[in-house]
């Protein structure tokens, strides 16, 4: 497994930027988790705006630290993603096998991870949620799950595997189908991934981290929505806490 | 105003004083109480001859409180069983010993003013047996009048009493007639899943109807936006007759605030776009009800910010604002649930702050202090749901809103420590300013996770050892929480935390928070040592926003009990807190406990003894916690914080 620390000879380590994007519900947050900390938590709540996790993972020859950013898919959360994806090395854009508007999501997010994020970012398109269509596939999965929680009936595969496999191969994307319940190919995605980074776009280990900060304090775009401080001064006396 | 009488029987504190009586329920009840007693007392009695003796039946009448219980006897109205008097508080001086009698001599505000301890209650065998004897009519149920002075009390009560212990009778889970307790448990189950051909409905709605209290959002169009219980299939019926009720209304320039129906209370809030209503079983008053819907509106305001949520409406005022608030239902329910289950915080609109040393605060503010990063705007350490401190710039302070508004994002709903890393929350506080977003660094550590960032502060990395994969988050967790203006503030933020853990550690002031989390609130036992009447309390510092109280362990240990204190509290809370209502001292007594409620300018005090104490006993008692606060008002309280 991937996550096992590596105990004798220290390997190159460097620090990678993934950004995770993806319609709400669609399992982000639930890929992490498996990946990070190898749970997968049923009904999980909505994550609120982004969470921020590491993670390394170990290669042959070197070993890669995931600063991973697992944004949330709401709409009203869409206009902070540039801020997440600035800087990125990559991205791993998620949709739902079982809803065919998350692939439309997917495509508009891969759109502008080509259009706005760094020209070499690498980009893996994951359909997730393959337990729920198990029963139907022969090959793909062998971890049976057979005993879902009632949330499996009017569950079909609504994204065939061809159609996102010939998407990503068309954009030039990693391609997976993944199961955050199962675990399936979860570790696989992220192993893809740092395989897939150039070994000229590493740098040391807070490079990613370092750079990223600069550029991100450096932004001051899109200041509107800021609170100035100075101009509630005179807001006039609050129910103030002294605390 | 609203607010058609009814033979409203929840379980209510009925205040029979001329400004207040519109805001009353039960008023039939005081109708004819009114017969029966002198005519009332005009709002402010200024003059200085209001004989007690004369002025007492109408003082008994002015606050009977009554008590859980009660709601399952619909006929009960302000009976000798929970009778209460009032009194004022006296100052103890040498040469004021002969107006100790004179009461309301005592209600000039300059005198109350000038009050700089806590003296002795006014206090005579005639008050002791006038309090337990209400004055109220009690005809029509006979059999009801049980007091503490030994009448026969019915066979309900006899029944009970043979059976318990009356010392815990507070603590009864399965309580032999209250139907709130059963149903309580039940509250925050989720109704059963729709059967696809609609067969379950009956199932479905009788589960719903059960719930005792219910929220809902909808839009001034009559959208449904957000309701704690059901489906849209289940409440669009509801939510239409909301809607009529409240457009007849306000079509008529008079907007439905309140209304009651058997012992259940609706309460209507207008704001801006979008109309609130709250419908409750469980007694709350409608000024309690009232905050909890402003609570829920501040949440959607968090959420999406007055103008854009100004703008939503403006440009279609058919929208429907479920899809802008995806998935913050959480949050809502997170703050449904906690006035369901009835929090102290909320009531008091204050904080819990951990007990921690003098000393050890300032080291720690001091820490936050020099680590400040200068995107930092508020900071925030929160140990085991208790605030240890708080970092502010000096022209800003906290809004007690906002911070209920960020527990509940942080300890109530589970999304944000379920992920276990760090977040990054654009969020909107109202009460600091509602036309924009600030952003929230929030970071859970266990102290063991602490300790490891402090070792390897540069890679920062939480530790991934076998242990560790099952730890999750807990309440017992520190929080470190910054908020930024700056929405790009969050590699800044988090290694100011790095920096702040560090600091903390080699201060060794981890150890010392992790030993005050585990030594949590102190029972009431032994912070009034020598065997206190007291079960429970609430002290509530009015400057300071804060509120400390003892553990809830050992007689409110169950959510029951628990609800059943709160309950108690908020009675006492309403009746010292009704408008012109000039109550600095309630006493109450029930079946099931002795209560006080104390309210100075400077502090708000509740007590809870057993049933059956002495006036005198708790009037001791409760002078003991303010003595005790006295002493350890530093550690109890954040007196400042760290403010730069």
């Amino acid at each position: 497994m991937s996550d096992s620390p590596a105990p004798s000879a220290p390997k190159p380590s460097s620090s990678v930027k993934l950004v995770l994007l993806g319609e709400a519900a669609v399992g982000k947050s639930s890929l992490v988790l498996r990946f990070v900390n190898d749970a997968f938590e049923p009904n999980k709540e909505p994550t609120i705006g982004a969470a921020f996790l590491t993670q390394k993972c170990n290669l042959p020859n070197r070993t890669i630290k995931f600063e991973i950013w697992d944004t949330a898919g709401q709409e009203r959360f869409a206009s902070l993603a540039p801020m997440y994806y600035r800087n990125a090395q990559s991205a791993l854009v998620v949709y739902d096998i079982t809803k065919a508007s998350s692939l439309v999501k997917a495509k508009h997010w891969i759109a502008e991870l080509q259009r706005q994020a760094s020209p070499g970012i690498v980009i893996a398109l994951v359909g997730n949620k393959l337990d729920l269509v198990e029963d139907e596939e022969e090959g793909e999965a062998q971890e049976g799950e057979g005993e879902g929680e009632g949330e499996e009936d009017g569950k079909v595969r609504r994204v065939s595997t061809k159609e996102g496999k010939d998407y990503a191969d068309e954009e030039n994307l990693l391609f997976f189908e993944t199961s955050a319940k199962s675990g399936h190919n979860v570790n696989e995605v992220f192993t893809a991934i740092a395989n897939a980074i150039p070994e000229t776009s590493l740098k040391g280990p807070r490079g990613g981290a370092g750079g990223a900060t600069q550029a991100a304090l450096g932004s001051g775009a899109q200041d509107n929505s800021r609170v100035n401080l100075n101009a509630n001064a005179d807001a006039g006396p609050k129910e103030g806490c002294a605390c | 105003m609203a607010n058609p009488g009814s033979e409203d029987d929840t379980p209510t504190i009925k205040m029979d004083e001329p400004e207040s009586r519109a805001d009353g329920d039960g008023v039939s009840g005081l109708e004819q109480s009114r017969e029966m007693t002198p005519p009332p007392l005009p709002p402010r009695p200024t003059t200085a001859n209001l004989g007690l003796l004369d002025d007492r039946p109408t003082t008994a009448d002015m606050g009977s409180l009554k008590l859980p219980k009660r709601t399952s006897r619909p006929h009960l109205q302000s009976q000798a069983t929970t009778a209460l008097s009032l009194t004022d508080i006296q100052i103890q001086s040498r040469g004021e010993s002969a107006s100790i009698n004179s009461s309301p001599v005592s209600r000039d505000p300059s005198q109350k003013r000038s009050i700089s301890r806590f003296g002795r209650f006014v206090n005579s065998s005639e008050d002791d047996s006038a309090s337990t004897r209400s004055y109220a009519p009690t005809l029509d149920v006979p059999y009801d009048n049980v007091s503490m002075l030994g009448d026969e009390p019915s066979p309900a009560w006899k029944a009970l009493n043979s059976q318990l212990d009356i010392d815990e009778s507070l603590q009864l889970d399965e309580a032999f007639e209250d139907p709130l307790s059963e149903r309580i448990t039940l509250e925050f189950d989720d109704l059963e899943v729709r059967a696809g051909n609609g067969s379950n409905e009956t199932v479905l709605l009788d589960q719903w109807s059960a719930k005792l209290k219910h929220f809902f959002v909808l839009s001034a169009s009559g959208k449904p936006v957000y309701s704690r219980h059901g489906d849209d299939h289940l409440v669009s019926h509801y939510v239409g007759v909301a809607q009529t009720l409240i457009s007849f209304y306000q079509g008529a320039n008079d907007p439905l605030k309140t209304f009651t129906a058997g012992d259940t209370r609706f309460v209507m809030l207008a704001k801006g776009p979008l109309n609130l209503v709250a419908v409750s079983k469980i007694g709350e008053s409608e000024a309690q009800l009232r905050n909890q819907l402003e609570s829920l509106y501040m949440q959607v305001l968090s959420t999406l910010s007055l103008p854009s949520l100004e703008k939503i409406f403006s440009n279609r005022p058919s929208t429907d604002l479920r899809r802008p608030l995806q998935g913050t239902d959480v949050l809502l329910d997170g703050l449904s649930d906690g006035f369901t289950r009835g929090s102290p915080s909320t009531l008091l609109s204050s904080l819990e702050c951990l007990r921690l040393r003098k000393t050890h605060r300032r080291i720690i503010n001091d820490s936050l202090l020099k680590v400040r990063s200068p995107d930092l705007l508020y900071g925030l350490i929160v140990a085991a749901g208790r605030l240890v401190s708080v970092v502010r710039p000096k022209k800003h302070s906290l809004h007690p809103g906002d911070l209920h508004l960020i527990f509940n994002m942080l300890f109530e709903a589970g999304s944000v420590k379920a992920g276990g890393g760090e977040n990054w929350i654009p969020l909107c506080l109202p009460g600091f300013n509602n036309t924009g977003f600030l952003y929230m660094y929030v970071s859970f550590l266990s102290p063991a996770e602490a300790a490891a960032v402090a070792s390897s502060p540069v890679t920062a990395e939480r530790p991934r050892t076998a242990s560790d994969t099952e730890h999750t988050p807990s309440s017992d967790d520190l929080a470190i929480v910054f908020i930024s203006p700056n929405k790009d503030a969050f590699y800044s933020l988090r290694s100011m935390r790095d920096s702040l853990i560090t600091s903390l550690a080699q201060s060794k002031m981890l150890a010392a928070l992790a030993a005050a989390m585990d030594a949590g609130r102190a029972p009431c036992s032994s912070i009034l040592p020598g065997g206190t009447p007291l079960k429970h309390f609430l002290y509530k510092s009015r400057g300071n926003v804060q509120f400390t109280m003892p553990s809830f362990e050992p007689h409110f240990a169950g959510p029951i009990a628990r609800r059943k204190l709160m309950t108690l509290y908020a009675h006492l809370h309403e009746v010292v807190h009704v408008r012109n209502s000039h109550l600095k001292v309630l006493h109450a007594v029930s079946r099931e406990a002795t209560a006080l409620a104390w309210v100075t300018p400077v502090f708000e005090l509740y007590c809870v003894a057993g049933p059956g104490v002495a006036r005198q006993t708790v009037t001791q008692a409760a002078n003991k916690v303010v003595q005790w606060i006295r002493k350890e008002e530093e550690r109890v309280f954040i007196i400042g914080g760290a403010v730069f």
